[in-house]
């Protein structure tokens, strides 16, 4: 690791002025992908604001019809959180298969979705579920929230607070492993909100999370795995690589779709 | 440089150290703790595994600074004076061991796993659970049996880790 | 069988330091006023060295001091040697080009090393490795090994057409005649895919120079530190000898890639002695993908040719070999020696014949990984034989029975003479495990829902106690291949054991520790063993090709026997007895017919007070060295079963289930040996399903990581069915053959059987990955839809 200056502010404004004022400052949430980066220095910020002690950016509560989850909350606590698990099973059960057991006893949902890895979980999540990012400035719908590869909406300075989720059981996820890393090669988030399907896709787009309209209005006709048979994902716009070249890919993304919805229709 | 405090092993420590100082390093060459190794740069292997504040994390992944006022477990706080946990001695009589290196990220791991699943551990969570552990040489095989044993063992009335170490 | 001796499934005695975080390895060595040591690599996979500038870096704070190549070369330092000459066809050596441990004037692979920085702290030692300004003249990179041969770009100006040797062994007259008179003949195209050997602990060193004595001392990860005391002293020139220490401590794993004498070590102890202080380096998991020794990368093609009831007839096999950038330790050896007397297999093969051309390429150096050369062979034989009995219509294990030596001992036409084996043994008892007969239900079980299920065998053999020392020497090996072994008893019957083999998770320090008490009747915890340090240890051949308990165990043996004849002497003194009717047994040595006895700890005492007997006629004490050279080979053999399911929707291949049943001979402690079965499965099934080391056209390597390098994990593996036979080794005197590498050389192929048996046809390579199985499944499911 290159240098760096070290703050670990109690409160989120507190932390909003470090940021301000420290040159190069970064913002330091679980460092799982942070520090890796670090210690490769591949990133060399002036100055570390470390959010593990602002209070105010954890815990999980449900507010009316919505689920609102701390920006410092871990992915550990989100699947262990009866609250998730009553308002949004599939959320608890994407918080329980990020990374490993130790990644999730450190790794934040505020820290996953503000550095927005194309081959993350919960982005997938968000935009699924329709859920708002409130951070200390605004709040930002996800779809607008995600912009592009490791791309958000944040602007500098800008602190992811909480995220909100409207809460539905008829929610799934499924995700096809990256063998080595563990990270999603693809995962899909299916969710039906009323009449509202929308069916979320990470770790395939060369353009980070999408959603699969198609799918969508399959599903809106019925929502079961069956409406799925005989849709195929397009291999255009989708990513290779060296573990998963774009016509696999897409074809994971129906066979994961449909586990999805299993599911979410408790036919898992 | 900035001032450090927490409680390894139940005891408490200070220092001043680089800021860009890891657990994993303030552990094994501030503290001479060497029991807790470095096997990768990516966050994958485990050998650095330990307890912080009761859960099991990447050493290697933490700065020593977010540490501050926490409390440590290492492979050598585990054993309770001259008797071991009972996951050691699980990882010895089933042979869960060879070359030994990632042998203490897999049992602090192994303390983890049935802090948080309990003492009766099926082969398919053990193998799921150990996801953040790479062992090189024992084929995971012994390794299983070793956490089934001692999450059993921990059950019987030995003391889980929290309580031993702290 | 005692509790703790011969045969009982003993605990390990290494484990309580391991298991509290005791153990001390490398990187747990700080030395007084020790500095750090960075290395500068190389980003490209070839270039010239048109200019290193270290002058802004020389200043930076902490700097102690940076060298290149050329300081080296001032200094007169070495290159790094492979030891085994191999000779071409036509009579020429192989063509080694120089191997400098810090580059002259070209690098020759992404991660070769240009300078070494040393500084207070390793940060300033990196960052001021960043500040070191190079001007490369980039080169065409390459990098493939099947086209290496005819690249236009030469990576070491020794050798053109970037080859090696043009290798071969066998009697191609006979072998083409036996394929002309053949009935049938099947053909395999084999990718042997590139490994990365991935120790849990990395390398490191911690190089140390006491002025006073002129002498160094290099803490290593070594599996062999004698060796590399005799490379660094005789070849490379850092001291003499009796001026180097090498010091082996707790080493975290080998597999091979800890046996080659590396750049990093060499400059450590080298640099020492220039900056005056303790010099430790420690390598990070990318520096060990891109500098370690790799293993395997074979292009091949081969043939077995039958008579019309499937008879083998003849083989042949033409290998290509990627050696990587420079020829690593024992490089040359692996493709060759490792490799082609194995072709045999368990299989009686009047003619075979096999050439092997090595190539250079812009990548890592290619040594020994366990196994080397042997799961190559045992690859490319038991992909073979499966696909011929699959071509002939014949039941796989029926098709190997009919073929299987029978008589011992066999000479085969590839050097080998099998001493012992009883093959149709251990395919029965690894089929009665899998239940081989209910396969054909699970089988159909499976497909109702909608998965494939394989099952695949695999009979290897291996040669291992590594080896006759006149036998190798002939071979073209630089050294001897005997063990040595010293035995220590103390005055009270306490007894240290110095041992030239190395521990590096083989648990030596109880199996030794059971002979020692097993054959002298003390307890276990009387017996210590100590390795791993060339100043207590006069010298030493390692730990590598499962020769330890054959040919370590045999020097302590030796040892002991001399021993025991040496106390039976005192013992005639003190019970005053004519030595020829003294007895030793169970710690006791006893006058024949009576009752009058002396126990083992009363006659070492007697051995070092002197008193009962004439100090001239019978020299005091009881310590006794032997070197144990083997007189052949030995050849574990065994039969492996894997069974699989495919997911044709998702390409994700399970293994349900592992039957592995191995011939060691005798075995010390089944639960080590066990445990060494396991591992070596994990290792082959890495390679089969999850493992490969790829690099680009530009030669970078693009798995340097666990990110990208995907290593087997729990979940990865199920638990494995270990079954053995026994056919004692007949030369050696315990009838050991060796364990640690069986399971690496049979588990690749009983994968690949598996999954091309439930996939219906052959088109599948290793690594499986699910991309590459959910392929060939696609293939599979259109030709059932047409059928």
């Amino acid at each position: 690791m290159y240098a760096f200056t070290y703050h670990r502010p109690a409160t989120a404004r507190q932390a909003a002025s470090l940021l301000a004022k420290k040159e190069d400052a970064k913002l330091l949430a679980g460092g799982h992908t942070l520090l890796p980066t670090m210690k490769q220095r591949l990133a060399s910020p002036g100055a570390l604001v470390d959010l593990s002690s602002c209070a105010d950016l954890k815990g999980i509560t449900r507010k009316g019809r919505n689920l609102v989850i701390g920006a410092m909350t871990t992915h550990a606590e989100v699947a262990a959180s009866p609250e998730v698990q009553e308002a949004i099973p599939a959320l608890a059960y994407l918080a329980s298969h990020i990374g490993d057991p130790h990644v999730r006893h450190r790794g934040t949902i505020g820290g996953s979705v503000a550095n927005n890895d194309p081959a993350a979980d919960y982005p997938a999540a968000l935009l699924a579920l329709g859920a708002t990012v409130v951070t200390n400035k605004r709040k930002l719908a996800a779809e607008e929230f995600f912009s592009g590869l490791y791309e958000t909406a944040l602007d500098e300075g800008e602190i992811i607070v909480k995220v909100s989720f409207p809460a539905t059981s008829k929610a799934g996820y499924a995700k096809f492993r990256n063998p080595a890393s563990r990270y999603a090669l693809v995962g899909v988030f299916v969710a039906k909100r009323g009449s509202e399907i929308a069916v979320a896709i990470t770790g395939a787009g060369e353009g980070g999370v999408f959603r699969w309209p198609e799918a969508e209005a399959a599903l809106k006709a019925r929502f079961a795995g069956k409406s799925l048979d005989g849709l195929k994902h397009t291999a255009k716009g989708i990513n290779g690589d060296i573990h998963a070249d774009a016509e696999y890919r897409a074809h994971l993304i129906g066979v994961m779709a449909k586990q999805a919805v299993a599911q979410a229709t408790g036919k898992a | 440089m900035a001032n450090l405090s927490m409680t390894v092993n139940g005891k408490s420590v200070t220092a001043t150290v680089d800021p860009r100082t890891l657990l994993v390093q303030f552990l094994r060459e501030n503290l001479r703790l060497t029991g807790t190794h470095v096997g990768c740069d990516t966050s994958q292997c485990g050998a650095c595994v330990v307890h912080l504040d009761g859960k099991a994390v990447k050493a290697c992944t933490t700065l020593a600074l977010s540490c501050e006022g926490a409390s440590v477990t290492t492979i050598e706080g585990l054993a309770n004076g001259g008797t071991l946990h009972p996951m050691q001695e699980a990882f010895r009589e089933h042979h869960g061991l060879q070359c030994g290196f990632c042998t203490p990220g897999m049992i602090m791991s192994a303390v983890d796993i049935v802090n948080r699943r309990g003492n009766s551990l099926d082969e398919k969570t053990i193998r799921e659970d150990l996801d953040g552990n790479i062992c090189r040489c024992t084929g995971y095989h012994n390794i299983v049996k070793a956490v089934a044993a001692g999450a059993e063992a921990m059950g019987k009335g030995a003391a889980p880790v929290r309580q031993a170490a702290e | 069988m005692s509790a703790t001796g011969i045969g009982a499934p003993v605990r390990r005695k290494e484990d309580h330091r391991f298991i509290t975080g005791q153990g001390r390895y490398t990187d747990d060595i700080n030395r007084p006023g020790q500095a750090h040591a960075y290395f500068l690599r190389s980003p490209h996979a070839h270039a010239t060295l048109k200019k290193i500038d270290t002058k802004a870096a020389a200043a930076m704070p902490g700097v102690l001091g940076i060298y290149t190549g050329d300081d080296l070369a001032a200094d007169k330092v070495g290159g790094l040697i492979c030891g085994w000459m191999i000779h071409s066809k036509d009579g020429s050596p192989m063509k080694a080009g120089p191997h400098p441990a810090l580059a002259q004037g070209k690098v020759r692979y992404v991660g070769d090393h240009i300078a070494v920085v040393v500084a207070e702290t390793l940060a300033q030692a990196r960052d001021a490795a960043e500040a070191i300004v190079v001007d490369y003249g980039v080169l065409a990179a390459v990098v493939d090994t099947a086209t290496a041969a005819k690249a236009k770009t030469q990576v070491h100006d020794e050798a053109p057409g970037n080859t090696v040797f043009n290798w071969h062994l066998g009697d191609k007259d006979a072998t083409e005649a036996a394929f002309k008179a053949a009935k049938h003949v099947t053909k395999l195209d084999i990718v042997n895919n590139r490994l990365v050997p991935n120790p849990m602990e990395p390398r490191a060193a911690v190089g140390d120079y006491d002025q006073g004595e002129g002498a160094f001392t290099l803490y290593t990860t070594s599996q062999n530190p004698h060796v590399a005391r005799l490379v660094l002293s005789a070849f490379i020139g850092i001291a003499p000898e009796n001026k180097l220490r090498v010091i082996a401590p707790d080493v975290g794993g080998g597999f091979g890639s800890k046996i080659f004498i590396y750049a990093e070590e060499t400059v450590c102890v080298w640099v020492a002695k220039k900056v005056g202080r303790p010099v430790k380096w420690t390598s990070d998991r990318t520096e060990a993908f891109l500098s370690d020794a790799h293993g395997r990368d074979h292009v091949t093609h081969a043939e077995l040719a039958m008579d019309a009831d499937g008879k083998m007839l003849a083989m042949r096999v033409h290998t290509t070999a990627n050696l990587g950038a420079y020829l690593s330790t024992f490089s040359s050896s692996v493709p060759t020696y490792l490799y082609a007397p194995l072709l045999s297999g368990q299989y009686d093969i009047p003619a075979i014949y096999c050439e092997v051309d090595a190539v250079y390429t812009n990548t890592a150096p290619v040594d020994a990984y366990r196994g080397a050369g042997r799961p190559e062979a045992t690859f490319v034989v038991e992909r073979l034989v499966e696909v011929a009995a699959r071509q002939l219509g014949k039941d796989p294990a029926k098709f190997r029975t009919q073929n299987f030596i029978r008589k011992f001992p066999h000479q085969t036409p590839v050097i080998m003479m099998y001493d012992t084996g009883n093959y149709g043994a251990s395919l029965k008892k690894a089929m009665e495990i899998i239940d081989y007969k209910g396969f054909p239900k699970r089988r159909r079980d499976s497909a109702r829902n909608g998965k494939l299920r394989g099952l695949g065998f695999s009979a290897y053999i291996e040669a291992c106690g590594i080896a006759p020392s006149a036998a190798v020497g002939s071979l073209g090996a630089g050294v001897g291949l005997w063990e040595s072994a010293e035995v220590r008893v103390n005055p009270i019957g306490t007894v240290e054991v110095l041992t030239g083999s190395h521990s590096h998770g083989q648990g030596h320090e109880t199996t030794f520790a059971q002979l020692v008490s097993d054959r002298l009747g003390v307890p276990l915890e009387n017996v210590s063993i100590i390795h791993g340090d060339t100043d207590k240890v006069q010298m030493g051949m390692g730990t590598y090709g499962s020769r330890s308990g054959a040919v370590g165990m045999s020097a302590i043996f030796k040892a002991i026997d001399k021993v025991i004849a040496k106390g039976k002497k005192v013992a005639a003194y003190v019970l005053e007895a004519d030595e020829a009717d003294i007895d030793f047994k169970d710690g006791n040595f006893t006058v024949k017919g009576t009752d009058r006895t002396l126990d083992f700890g009363s006659c070492a005492l007697q051995a070092y007070v002197a008193h009962k007997f004439n100090g001239q006629d019978l020299e005091p004490g009881l310590k006794e060295g032997a070197f144990y050279d083997p007189t052949n080979f030995t050849f574990p053999a065994g039969v492996h079963i894997c069974e699989l399911e495919i997911d044709p929707d998702t390409g994700i291949t399970r293994i349900e289930r592992w039957a592995a049943v191995d011939d060691f001979g005798n075995v010390i402690n089944p639960m080590i040996v066990e445990g060494q079965v396991h591992g070596g499965i994990a290792q082959g099934v890495g390679q089969a399903l999850l493992e490969g080391a790829r690099y680009n056209a530009d030669g970078q390597l693009v798995t340097a990581s666990f990110m990208d390098y995907c290593m087997p994990r729990a979940d990865d593996l199920p638990s494995f069915e270990v079954g053995m036979t026994v056919t004692p080794c007949p030369s050696n005197p315990l009838g050991i053959k060796g364990c640690g590498e069986a399971g690496a050389i049979a588990s690749p192929p009983a994968v690949i059987n598996a999954i091309t048996d439930a996939l219906g046809h052959e088109e599948i390579a290793m690594p499986a990955t699910p991309q590459a199985v959910w392929r060939a499944a696609q293939k599979t499911l259109s030709r059932m839809a047409a059928e």
